[in-house]
């Protein structure tokens, strides 16, 4: 298969190899620990409250159901007492409505959940979401509206510092294969390609062993953030261009992480629920490591499973440098979404001294939405918003590539990330206006 | 453990090691071999002119940014590197107080009042360069001739004309070239020829501009569009009539050429952000400093190109932009 590639982008320094060759270690639940479980931890609406305080639930029981068709069911993580409902700390939001459950016991067997329905039905009731940290509900994705011929599975991990896509694909590769079989096979998909970034060779040759066997052709990526990006995967390899303002479907294509292919294969054949999942924990900490964690996990116990903190650390980063949101408290919990820990000593801060923008056009190059940052970030300054929205700020993926590369230190993507949702505003009142 | 406070920023959290402050030091590196090429041809005064012009173009900077309550912003580099261009764009001989009103008009005049650094519509340095050109015509053009340091540090200076001058002066008084007038090849890529302190000697320039691709300060864009049409333009003019001027290929090297495709048209602040853009600013470069070289009365035109250009930028990166990615044209 030809690999067609993307324009613009970057290659930031990787630094996956503190954490790429270590086997995933599961965290232990001790009586007594905390959960912390936000009951908005996916794109659309929050989960609703199922369960009462006091209550007590079992690993696996539903505590919050979907709030609607977008959006996902939350499960207990253990054996506990539900302790409170109130407000959980959120990286995004501050603080936000959750639920904490406190373990009484420790166990490793979960509650399934039922087969009835249809498989939609099945992915929905386990509230699997995407695990590469966009957490869009799976199960929305896999109902298609329009005719999919592609099914995509991205292997990419193209985030510098996070390995636990990595390790998925080399201690479970037959989950992710068969889960996306399953997903190709439910859903009538003609073909399914699997995508590993070339950084990833063990990977590489462990999934051509299987290719022949589950009818899925592996394509070796070029190594290149962000090449795990949906709509730069799908150029990459199928030379499809999603347009402006649509998603793959347009195209005949979904696309799915690795590890939400895993969590399918675990909801439908074995009936698991997601109240788990692998966080890469690295940067400054003593041991840096690849965790398998219970979901409401505050971030602290996985750093202290890593030693401790090495050095002061100045900055946390929930997720992967180049996306991911620093957070201002290691009472943070994992969530469905939490693909890594990255922790930042001061010494591993980089030089933030900010200029005017010298107009270089690093940003304009770098940039895999061939957008033209440095002129939209003089719209963003004046709140240009009408400009703004014809310079397409709307179809930014907000993968950073042009504050990376920006030598004056514009924050050239957090105002694109503002203006975007100011934006969305206007035309839901235009709108409104019209109708 | 007491919950500690952690810096929060918009992500991303990973920079790229290059910084503006960098970035501006690395191209006056890449001016280090015009700069000793100079001082080798022109002794003392290009020592004079270097260190007067930055030091006037530093201070000019700081003052401004003391007295507008602006932070100072002579860390950033663009000072200094502004100074060091417009001593390359001056005769050797120019008197004290032209680099002095020159670095006046570069960074107060040209730069400072449209805002500072990333502003400024014109490069300041060739703004300083037309506008003494203008004011004191005699003084903007007393070429002195280059003698190697060898021959001991240039003290005394003996007048002498440019190449090109000699050529457009030849061209009104017998209408044709005169080809024991012109300068040889290697006079001219070494820099053996007056002229401007930094513009001849075309090696040395190639060698800075190369360095600046090298470390992927600039792009080939500008520098071989701006030069690939000037050599196109005057080599058909040269096919049609030999008589009328010299070969494409002496063009190219000659009158500062080489510096204003590197070093002077590919200055971010005042050229196209978007590629091809800059294909069409280069192109338009070369095509003016071309015309102003055959037909205008100018001998040298390239600044005076790179300047009008300037003004088309806004413009360029305007009506170029390239459609976004799954854009659908309207
Ligand atoms: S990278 Fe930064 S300095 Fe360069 S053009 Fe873009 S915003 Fe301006
Ligand atoms: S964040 Fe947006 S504007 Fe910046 S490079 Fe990515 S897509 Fe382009």
């Amino acid at each position: 298969m030809p690999f067609f590639g993307f324009k613009g982008g970057i290659h930031p320094d990787y630094n996956k190899s503190s954490t790429s060759g270590k086997p995933t270690e599961t965290l232990p639940v001790r009586v007594g620990d905390k959960f912390y479980l936000p009951l908005s931890q996916h794109i659309g609406a929050p989960a609703k409250p199922v369960a009462a305080k006091n209550q007590q639930v079992k690993t696996g029981e539903l505590v919050a159901e979907a709030g609607g068709f977008i959006s996902a069911a939350i499960h207990s993580p253990v054996n506990g007492k539900i302790v409170s409902i109130s407000h959980v700390v959120h990286p995004m939001a501050g603080r936000m409505e959750g639920i904490v459950i406190e373990a009484d016991e420790t166990n490793d067997n979960y509650e399934p959940v039922s087969d009835e329905g249809s498989f939609q039905q099945i992915i929905q009731r386990a509230g699997i979401t995407g695990m590469g940290g966009a957490t869009f509900p799976t199960h929305v994705k896999l109902s298609p509206p329009k005719e999919v011929d592609t099914l995509l599975i991205n292997g990419a991990e193209c985030e510098p510092y996070l390995t636990c896509d990595h390790r998925i694909m080399l201690e479970e590769p037959l989950k992710v294969i068969k889960g996306a079989v399953l997903i190709k096979e439910k859903l009538n998909i003609k073909n399914l390609i699997i995508g590993i970034e070339k950084n990833k060779p063990d990977a590489i040759q462990l999934f051509k062993r299987y290719g022949r066997e589950y009818g899925f052709e592996l394509v070796p990526l070029y190594v290149k953030y962000p090449q795990g990006g949906e709509k730069q995967l799908i150029k990459s390899c199928l030379n499809r261009v999603v347009p402006e303002g649509k998603l793959p479907v347009e195209v005949g294509v979904i696309v799915h992480n690795v590890g939400t292919a895993a969590a399918v294969y675990e909801a439908f054949y074995e009936r698991k629920p997601l109240f788990e999942r692998i966080v890469t924990v690295t940067g400054a900490v003593v041991t840096p490591k690849n965790l398998r964690v219970r979901m409401g996990t505050p971030i602290l116990s996985l750093i202290e499973a890593c030693g401790g903190f090495l050095g002061v650390p100045k900055k946390i980063v929930m997720g992967g440098p180049m996306m991911g949101m620093a957070v201002t408290s290691v009472e943070t919990p994992v969530m469905k979404g939490t693909s890594g820990i990255v922790v930042y000593r001061e010494e591993d801060m980089p030089d933030l001294t900010k200029y005017p923008c010298i107009r270089c056009g690093r940003c304009v190059d770098a940039c895999p939405m061939l957008l033209v940052p440095s002129i939209m970030d003089r719209f963003v300054k004046r709140e240009m918003y009408e400009e703004l929205e014809q310079h397409h700020v709307l179809n930014c993926i907000e993968c950073g590539c042009c504050s990376y590369v920006c030598p004056s230190r514009r924050t050239l993507v957090g105002g694109f990330k503002t203006s975007k949702r100011h934006i969305m505003q206007i035309i839901k009142e235009r709108g409104a206006k019209n109708a | 453990m007491p919950d500690r406070k952690f810096l929060v920023t918009f992500s991303p959290h990973d920079r790229h090691p290059e910084t503006t402050n960098k970035v501006m030091m690395t191209v006056i590196i890449a001016m280090l071999p015009i700069i000793a090429n100079s001082i080798w041809y022109y002794g003392y005064y290009a020592v004079k002119g270097y260190v007067l012009t930055a030091l006037f173009c530093v201070g000019f900077e700081y003052l401004f940014d003391k007295i507008s309550g602006r932070p100072i912003a002579i860390k950033d580099n663009s000072a200094l590197l502004t100074g060091l261009l417009l001593a390359m764009n001056m005769p050797a001989a120019a008197p004290w107080w032209t680099m002095l009103v020159g670095s006046f008009v570069a960074i107060v005049v040209s730069k400072q009042v449209y805002g500072g650094l990333g502003q400024n519509p014109f490069n300041p340095a060739l703004v300083a360069r037309v506008f003494l050109l203008i004011a004191w015509p005699v003084e903007m053009t007393s070429w002195v001739r280059p003698s190697p340091v060898i021959h001991g540090f240039l003290f005394d200076t003996v007048s002498s004309a440019t190449p090109l001058g000699t050529l457009k002066s030849d061209l009104i008084a017998h209408g044709h070239v005169v080809t024991a007038n012109l300068a040889t090849y290697t006079d001219q890529l070494i820099g053996n020829v007056s002229g401007c302190m930094g513009g001849d000697g075309a090696i040395f320039v190639l060698i800075g501009g190369l360095f600046m691709m090298n470390r992927k300060i600039i792009s080939w864009h500008i520098p071989v569009s701006f030069l690939g049409t000037l050599f196109v333009f005057t080599g058909i003019i040269w096919l049609i009539n030999p008589q009328r001027t010299i070969d494409p290929f002496l063009h190219i090297i000659s009158g500062g050429a080489m510096l204003a495709a590197f070093f002077m048209a590919t200055d971010y602040v005042t050229s196209p952000v978007i590629k091809r853009a800059q294909i069409v600013f280069g192109i338009g470069c070369g095509l003016i400093a071309g015309v102003i070289r055959i037909y205008g009365s100018y001998p040298e035109g390239t600044g005076f190109a790179v300047l009008i250009m300037n003004a088309f930028v806004p413009l360029l990166d305007k009506y170029m932009r390239p459609l976004s990615f799954g854009e659908v044209k309207k």
